[in-house]
């Protein structure tokens, strides 16, 4: 007897918008109550912004370790349809009953690609690295990193009409490229919606004081991607304009958050993700002096104060109040300075490091993407659900800034949500 | 089931160039009468070519030599009823091995190859042919008795009623039970609620009465106060609840637990476990037949208020009531003490006029605050958010939580009295996300001052009011208030701090575990898995889990519903839940052959296996997680899954080829979790990475379920050695199933002696931790294990 011949039937089915973290949690929690579940992610692979941190705070474990249980929990689950390279088009309908169009953009890789790579080199065009925010390059038939799901490779627009695209596909000997591969349109039914659109760095250029245009000023995320193994540097934190090992780094803390200029709420996670990239200075710079410009450190609760706590017996470690006035670089040496006042002592503080990281907040994608479907935001564009009228419900940093552990949990609970508008629909 | 075995080797993806395809086939036994080879096997006439012999020729087990079984998972799926073997022969051989001039071999003419790497293929589709006849088909579990679907929420605050509340609107019964005559919890003691809709910036209503209203009118809600559980005993889908009325005694009541190390080798005999009759109900096994059935637990019991040590005399007034409080046992001397001293300056006990944030609260949801002391309308007060003493750590269980109680409270004491002071004297004042418009419109608000700064004294000043004095304030200076209260913004202490709560009458013991890494707290230790915990059909939610405020209770109830549902559901179809989520095998035990030793029902991380009064284990399928612990722990090997099992591994060590040793090329088995370890492989043969060509790899569900004898059967047939690889251990462990890598490495010391025994160097079986993300670091691994056999020399048992 088969699993699916035991379990009750249980009708209806949800869409899940975005497939990072909160959105595999909303796939995942309800497809394994019994309900249907389609899954609808605009990158090429699932996993989203956590795929592309190198730990967890506070337990400093890799994403990824995470992320293959929850992939795995797909592939055995046949409840679980989902579409990478997609995005929802038109939305119509109620409650308990809505018709989706969903657009799939092509790949230019179909599903025979065995991810054997012969198109990567074949390919001679570089382009940027998005993944890894532009630092490095990838070829112009690249997969999107190794822990990719699912596991097949991409071809970039970018090379599309060039020599590039057709060396690919000589090179590949499984007829798995198509560039005469067109958009698709996919229509489904279902009876709820979860919105898991979740969020983007702010814009660091668009902070004028802190001197995101000096090649040593770089963002929060992009440290992540530096330290991460599979990074532009294999994990070494070397700083950009000379790979030069460093000795000294600043943190640059609220880039943009608690800044009514910029983004007047406060980003919730960027406290402990500079704590926990003081860690990674650390494990590869023993002596490495480590400068953190705070207005409050927010580790709220005991396991976060708890790694505060650690990361505060470290000598090493500066932790100044003071919002940081000014980030100038010496164009000769590329070093950095740093310009602040320290909020208690009132003096004013002048470091000069090797390279800075500013701590830049989230903005929710639905701040400059309307969805369809008449979804309201708020004026930060963070979604408010009407729970009230049920059928559509928003998740994770879709709704409110959130670490990891809180999106899991709020994402859930709108399964739930979503069960319960099928259920009484 | 009668097998019949098809071979398809696949020759793309530069397999077929490295290795001589032909060889490798002679390799099947001739008894398997198909053998075919294709170059592009996940392509459509591959799959054809492997549909048309399960159609035509009846062939139901399919080995698939090819990609890692991580890839193409849905290509090769040929339904439930073909069990399909994957051989890895890209990432597992030819993507992680280079071949090497001086090993390359071949006839004249035919195809040349590297030696050590074709043996290693021939090796790894001996091991799976081996491993494919000694699979089954999943069954899945069905228990005899039918699978409950109600769901019991022990707790009836705001995050109890709201997780019945959310249970009930998706179908199913909930049950509260609420220790207090009266639901609502702490809740129901507030004035006003701290902002959680837009704008975030006012004080909104509280929303508790409107929850009990709706839950009381829920036909499928059940609400029953002034009842506590005596024990739950039983399984998901299967629980059976005995009640009593709080703070009697029953007989019922779980015996005290007894002290218990996780993989010890004599555990100590549980109390009562002599005599399992249904007349001593002090035994954890005896069912009372009038227990309640419920299908799965919602934890919802909260919080209790943290009480600072008195400075001086003991406090007269009794603690103050908490949403679900518990008479815990008082804190050991020497911290009683310590505390003390750490508050002794804030004047805590010492003057009536100050006062923690939950009297406070209860006193402003009563009317106006008033000072204690004398009556008289507070015009100031004073928050202090952090005992200061040079550190700038909060009080002990505040959150950001306690940030915003400060603020809330500010305010009403501007509410009470427009000419009022408030003065909040923070180290960080933590106002997350959308908080911070709160926080801002505080700061707004000219008769609330904020600053950071360290509390010194409160003190008298012979006027009836009290004097607080701060140093390195934000002022740029020290300064001393005069205020007519002073209230302490302390934290919220999880009601399983000190009390079990659960009374579950497993052998285990009655309380959730790991509560010692969360301070009492019952957290997941799973960033990604916010909902896991040991006790499989418990759910945690709201300020048991950590402090968190009501709208997060609300959304944290919600989720916990959910897998109560899902659990529910799971033994319903009779697969498992997280993290093997659907997996329908389930351990079978061969009792026939049992010794009592208890190992597997001490070892299960999740506490599945209760036993009788010999030391029987007696196992609940509904609790098990599938990770295969007790199978590993078992020294009689009578544990086993459908389609994981001692024989399946243990036939895949001993088709391992082991060469005579004049050959000099040794031979190293390693045990990997699939989970991470295994990963980890693959990833490094994505990157070109290689290791050496001496090594055999078997995939394991978790190193928790590796039995010493698959060790021992590799090292009597002449393997050099075994290295396995698991999941990191310790406070922070990053295995799926709690304790597997941990518990391995416990039994894996017990084999060095085993091994002295035999002559063997303890050297050669040893066990490495690695993360996920740590595939650079696989090369280095293997190259020292293989550097430390080749120093310890040949295994002297080859050819035995």
């Amino acid at each position: 007897m088969t699993e699916e011949q035991r379990a009750e039937e249980k009708k209806g089915s949800i869409l899940v918008v975005g497939g990072g973290i909160s959105g595999l949690t909303a796939t995942l929690e309800a497809a394994e109550v019994g309900y249907e579940v389609f899954l609808v992610e605009k990158n090429p692979y699932l996993g989203g912004r956590v795929a592309q941190l190198k730990h967890y705070f506070p337990k400093l474990c890799p994403p990824t370790c995470g992320l293959e249980i929850n992939f795995r929990r797909i592939k055995d689950n046949p409840r679980i349809t989902f579409y990478t390279l997609a995005e929802v088009e038109n939305i119509s309908g109620a409650p308990g009953n809505y018709d989706i169009t969903i657009k799939l953009n092509p790949r230019y890789v179909n599903e025979k690609c065995t991810c054997c790579g012969e198109c990567e080199k074949a390919c001679m065009a570089k382009i940027p690295n998005e993944f890894n925010f532009g630092m490095g390059t990838t070829k112009g038939a690249y997969l999107p990193h190794e822990m990719a799901f699912p596991m097949r490779y991409v071809i970039s627009p970018q090379i599309m009409g060039t020599e590039d695209a057709k060396r690919c596909v000589e090179a590949c000997q499984y007829d798995a490229i198509d560039l005469e591969m067109q958009p698709q349109t996919v229509n489904l039914k279902v009876g709820a919606i979860i919105w898991a659109t979740g969020w983007k760095p702010y814009d660091a250029s668009k902070i004028d004081n802190l001197g995101f245009q000096y090649q040593n000023v770089i963002t929060n995320m992009m440290m992540e991607r530096l330290a991460a193994s599979n990074g532009p540097t294999n994990g070494k934190i070397l700083r950009p304009s000379d790979n030069k090992k460093i000795s000294r780094i600043a943190f640059v803390q609220c880039a943009g958050s608690r800044d009514e200029n910029h983004l007047p709420y406060c980003s919730y996670i960027c406290c402990m993700a500079s704590l926990k990239q003081a860690t990674y200075v650390r494990e590869q710079y023993p002596e490495a002096q480590i400068y953190v410009f705070y207005i409050d450190i927010r580790a709220p609760g005991f396991r976060y104060e708890k790694f505060y706590k650690k990361i505060k017996e470290d000598e090493n470690i500066f932790l100044i109040k003071g919002k940081v006035a000014e980030v100038q670089e010496d164009p000769s040496t590329k070093d950095i300075t740093v310009v602040a006042e320290n909020a208690v002592t009132g003096e004013k503080i002048q470091e000069t490091v090797d390279m800075a990281v500013l701590a830049t907040g989230m903005v929710p994608n639905t701040a400059d993407t309307k969805l369809p479907g008449g979804v309201k935001c708020d004026p930060d564009g963070f979604v408010v659900s009407d729970l009230a009228q049920g059928g559509m419900f928003a998740t994770g940093c879709a709704v409110k800034p959130l670490d990891v552990i809180s999106s899991n949990q709020h994402a859930t609970g709108m399964a739930l949500k979503a069960i319960q508008t099928l259920v009484s629909s | 089931m009668e097998k019949k075995l098809g071979v398809y080797i696949c020759k793309g993806c530069g397999i077929g160039e490295a290795l001589d395809i032909e060889r490798l086939e002679k390799k099947v036994p001739p008894k398997i009468k198909i053998c075919k080879n294709h170059p592009f096997l996940c392509g459509p006439d591959g799959i054809e070519l492997i549909k048309n012999d399960i159609d035509s020729e009846g062939v139901n087990t399919v080995v698939i030599a090819a990609c890692s079984r991580r890839v193409l998972y849905d290509v090769f799926d040929f339904g439930p009823a073909v069990i399909v073997e994957r051989v890895n022969l890209r990432e597992g051989v030819v993507w992680s091995h280079k071949p090497q001039e001086e090993h390359m071999t071949g006839e004249e003419g035919g195809p040349q190859v590297d030696e050590l790497i074709q043996e290693m293929a021939e090796d790894y589709l001996r091991m799976g042919l081996a491993e494919a006849e000694k699979i089954l088909p999943a069954e899945p579990y069905q228990p005899e008795e039918p699978i409950n679907k109600r769901i019991m929420v022990l707790g009836g605050g705001v995050t109890g009623l709201s997780a019945a509340l959310e249970v009930a609107k998706a179908g199913y019964e909930a049950t509260v039970i609420e220790k207090e005559p009266q639901v609502g919890g702490f809740a129901a003691k507030l004035r006003k609620q701290t902002p959680w809709t837009h704008p975030y910036e006012n004080l909104q209503e509280p929303v508790i009465e409107q929850i009990i209203k709706e839950a009381e009118a829920h036909p499928k809600i059940e609400i029953r106060t002034g009842i506590e559980v005596a024990r739950i005993a039983g399984s998901p889908g299967l629980f059976d609840v005995t009640f009593k009325p709080t703070g009697t005694k029953s007989a019922w009541d779980i015996p005290e637990p007894v002290e218990e190390v996780e993989g010890a080798e004599a555990p100590p005999q549980p109390p009562g476990a002599e005599e399992a009759t249904p007349e001593n109900p002090a035994n954890i096994l005896a069912k009372n037949p009038d227990a309640e059935r419920f299908g799965a637990v919602i934890l919802a019991t909260g919080w209790k208020p943290y009480e600072p040590k008195a400075a001086e005399e003991p406090k007269a007034e009794e603690p103050k009531e908490g949403e679900e409080p518990k008479e815990g046992e008082e804190p050991k001397e020497g911290e009683e003490a310590q505390e003390a001293k750490a508050f002794e300056h804030l004047g805590y006990g010492k003057f009536a006029d100050v006062v923690t944030n939950v009297a406070l609260e209860e006193m402003a949801a009563q009317g106006k605050i008033l000072r204690p002391s004398d009556g008289k309308p507070a015009t100031s007060v004073a928050f202090v958010q952090c005992p200061g003493q040079g550190t700038d750590e909060d009080f002990p269980y505040a959150s950001s939580i306690i940030s915003m109680v400060a603020l809330k409270q500010a305010k009403y004491v501007r509410e009470d009295n427009p000419d009022a002071k408030a003065y909040i004297f923070y180290q960080h004042m933590r106002t997350p996300g959308q908080n911070e418009y709160f926080y801002k419109n505080a700061q707004q608000d000219e008769g609330i001052f904020l600053t950071k700064g360290d509390v010194v004294s409160v003190s008298e000043n012979g006027n009836g009011s009290l004097v607080v004095e701060v140093n390195d304030t934000l002022l740029g200076e020290n300064i001393k208030v005069s205020v007519d209260m002073v209230v302490l913004g302390t934290g919220m202490v999880p009601t399983t701090k000190d009390d079990p709560v659960l009374n579950l009458a497993y052998r285990q013991g009655p309380a959730f575990r790991d509560l010692d890494l969360f301070e009492g707290y019952c957290d997941s230790n799973f960033i990604c898995f916010p909902y896991e915990t040991r006790r499989t059909g418990i759910y945690t939610a709201g300020c048991v889990r950590r402090a968190m405020g009501i709208q997060e209770c609300r959304e944290d109830a919600t989720g916990a519903a959910l897998k109560a549902i899902q659990c529910i559901e799971s033994a319903n179809r009779g697969v498992a839940v997280h993290p093997r989520s659907g997996d329908m095998t389930y351990p079978d035990f061969f009792f026939q052959r049992c010794t009592q030793c208890k190992r597997c029902t001490e070892e299960c991380p999740f506490g599945a296996l209760d036993d009788d009064e010999k030391g029987t284990p007696l196992p609940n399928p509904t609790r098990c997680r599938r990770c295969g612990t007790c199978m590993g722990a078992c020294p009689e090997r009578i544990i086993g899954f459908a389609d994981y099992n001692i024989d399946s591994i243990g036939s895949m060590v001993k088709a391992i080829e082991v060469p005579e040793e004049d050959e000099e090329k040794p031979r190293v088995l390693i045990l990997a979790c699939e989970n991470d370890a295994y990963p980890a492989l693959d990833q490094a043969a994505l990157h070109g990475l290689t290791y050496s060509p001496f090594v055999r790899i078997i995939p394991v569900r978790c190193l928790g379920s590796v039995n010493v004898v698959w060790i021992k059967d590799a090292l009597s047939k002449g393997i050099d050695g075994v290295l396995t690889i698991g999941c990191k251990f310790g406070d922070d462990y990053q295995c799926h199933f709690i304790k597997g890598s941990e518990l391995l490495n416990i039994r894996m010391d017990k084999i060095g002696e085993a091994l002295k025994s035999l002559a063997l160097e303890k050297e050669r079986v040893q066990q490495v931790q690695i993360a996920i993300d740590e595939y650079d670091k696989i090369p280095g691994i293997i190259k020292e294990f293989m550097d430390t056999i080749e120093e310890v020399g040949p295994n002297p048992f080859k050819g035995f």
